[in-house]
């Protein structure tokens, strides 16, 4: 069997744009994540009984059920409930809520590993108790964990491929539509693997990027 | 803010604590303390690791929370009321072993926040406010530095000068020099009797017994959770009453 890679350079604009989608998932999972992350710990640290128990409840659900799974429950829960999104939003609903449970287990642990004596500080200049959250242990707490948000953040890069099992638009639905129609699998998921590397790579880079600017204090 | 008569009344005391008793769980931590701390009056607390020094004054702000008794700053009652914690906390500045300076905040930043917050202030007037602090504990020249960026005796100056910037009546120290290099004691001390001469109330852990000399004008020592002896410094030194009070101070002087 010969190789023939015209199927692919010929599709490239499709390939260019399920790139994008698949950006686009990525980087609005992230986001919701990151907010759902830190709501978790903020949730968690009012110490109510009923909330804390909610959140730990969601985080053993999401983390002990596939991803997969997860999708086709959102993606057919949701219309029962009477909300209809299309599978682009519904996917980044099921990224961020998916990744935010991982974020709240490592955020949690960056707020624990802030020195009590920062809070004490804070307290006794007069802060309230959220507000020394906010202003005093957040930052620390994400600069200590931030490079394991990072790689549960590559995770969830990666994870946007299941989500063509609800058809979202992203870079495996395409590959597979140009697979369907040439038959070239080998071509196909070849070329796909690259993109992912390099869509990997990148973002990779670019979270470091971000990292290095937002946490930019000399460390003791 | 309305602020209550006592608090001006130069005879009332700046800070008053009767009959407290502290538990941690089953621990208790401290037993029947009574003190009272005229308005400019310097205290320095002393006694054995696990004394309850911390606590003491740790409880003066909220910190921790009392089981029984009755503390007063600067006219307001203290309870666990929210409004209460606030009005205390905003008159008592606290100054940490560990400094506890915000490591992703500058100098100055440290020195603001809580004004612009608590107090309320612009940030012109806080960042004014934050400079002249700054100034007084001779560190200006730093303040757009990160405390990371600044040795022991400096970030504890920082320290000293961020608590200051809410103007407090009253300033608490628990041991600000026991984290120091040795050659950085002497110029976080020498802030401490800067401030002391400005006529700030203070209670002082330390066991800086030169610093108790100079600035003291009564010496506490304490055990197990209980004030033992009081005395102005020149008689606690020449002549402490209690055995207790002779095996410590026998010990930190001669090690
Ligand atoms: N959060 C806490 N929970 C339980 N026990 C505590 C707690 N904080 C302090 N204690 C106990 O209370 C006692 C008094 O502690 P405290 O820190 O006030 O002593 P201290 O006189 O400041 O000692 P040091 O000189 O070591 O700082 C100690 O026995 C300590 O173990
Ligand atoms: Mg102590």
């Amino acid at each position: 069997m010969t190789l023939d890679f015209s199927v692919v350079t010929g599709a490239w604009q499709s390939l260019l744009l399920g790139t994008v989608g698949t950006l686009f998932l990525a980087f609005s999972g992230m986001a919701l994540a990151m907010i759902i992350g830190v709501l978790g710990v903020v949730i968690l640290r009012m110490q109510l009984r009923l909330p804390s128990l909610l959140v730990n409840a969601f985080i053993e659900i999401v983390r002990n059920t596939p991803f997969l799974v997860q999708i086709f429950f959102l993606f057919f829960a949701l219309p029962l409930a009477g909300i209809r999104l299309n599978p682009t939003l519904t996917a980044i609903l099921a990224l961020g809520v998916n990744g935010g449970a991982y974020a709240i287990e490592i955020i949690r642990g960056g707020v624990e590993s802030v020195p009590k004596g920062q809070t004490e500080a804070g307290l006794a200049l007069g802060l309230h108790k959220h507000e020394v959250f906010r202003l005093i242990v957040l930052k620390p707490a994400l600069r200590a964990i931030y490079p394991s948000l990072s790689s549960q953040f590559i995770l969830l890069t990666l994870t946007t491929a299941i989500c063509t099992s609800i058809s979202a638009y992203e870079l495996t639905s395409v590959g597979q539509r140009i697979e369907a129609e040439t038959f070239r699998s080998f071509e196909v998921y070849f070329t796909l693997t690259g993109i992912y590397l390099v869509i990997s790579l990148v973002t990779m880079w670019l979270l470091a990027a971000i990292g290095r600017r937002a946490f930019s204090y000399p460390q003791r | 803010m309305t602020e209550p008569n006592s608090a001006r009344n130069a005879t009332a005391p700046m800070i008053e604590m009767r009959h407290v008793e502290k538990f941690y769980g089953p621990f208790h931590a401290l037993k029947d303390v009574n003190l009272t701390v005229a308005k400019g009056e310097k205290i320095v607390l002393c006694g054995p690791s696990g004394s309850g020094k911390s606590t003491l004054i740790r409880c003066i702000n909220h910190l921790e929370s009392i089981k029984s008794g009755e503390i007063t700053v600067a006219g307001h009652r203290l309870s666990d009321s929210q409004k209460a914690v606030d009005a205390v906390r905003r008159e008592v500045g606290m100054v940490f072993q560990q400094f506890n300076l915000f490591p992703h905040k500058t100098v100055l930043e440290n020195c603001i926040l809580a004004p612009m917050r608590v107090r309320g202030l612009s940030r012109a007037e806080a960042e004014a406010t934050g400079r002249k602090y700054l100034e007084r504990v001779r560190i200006g020249d730093q303040a757009a530095k990160y405390p990371a960026q600044l040795s022991g005796g400096q970030q504890q100056r920082v320290a000293i000068a961020r608590a200051l910037c809410m103007e407090p009546m009253a300033m608490l120290f628990d041991e600000p020099t026991s984290a120091l290099d040795p050659e950085m004691v002497k110029e976080v001390l020498d802030t401490m009797v800067l401030l002391a001469r400005d006529g700030m109330t203070m209670i002082c852990v330390t066991h800086e017994m030169g610093f108790a000399r100079q600035v003291a004008d009564r010496v506490i020592f304490m055990a197990d959770g209980a004030i033992v002896e009081e005395n102005d410094p020149e008689s606690f030194f020449r002549a402490p009453a209690h055995a207790r009070t002779r095996a410590f101070l026998g010990e930190i002087l001669h090690h």
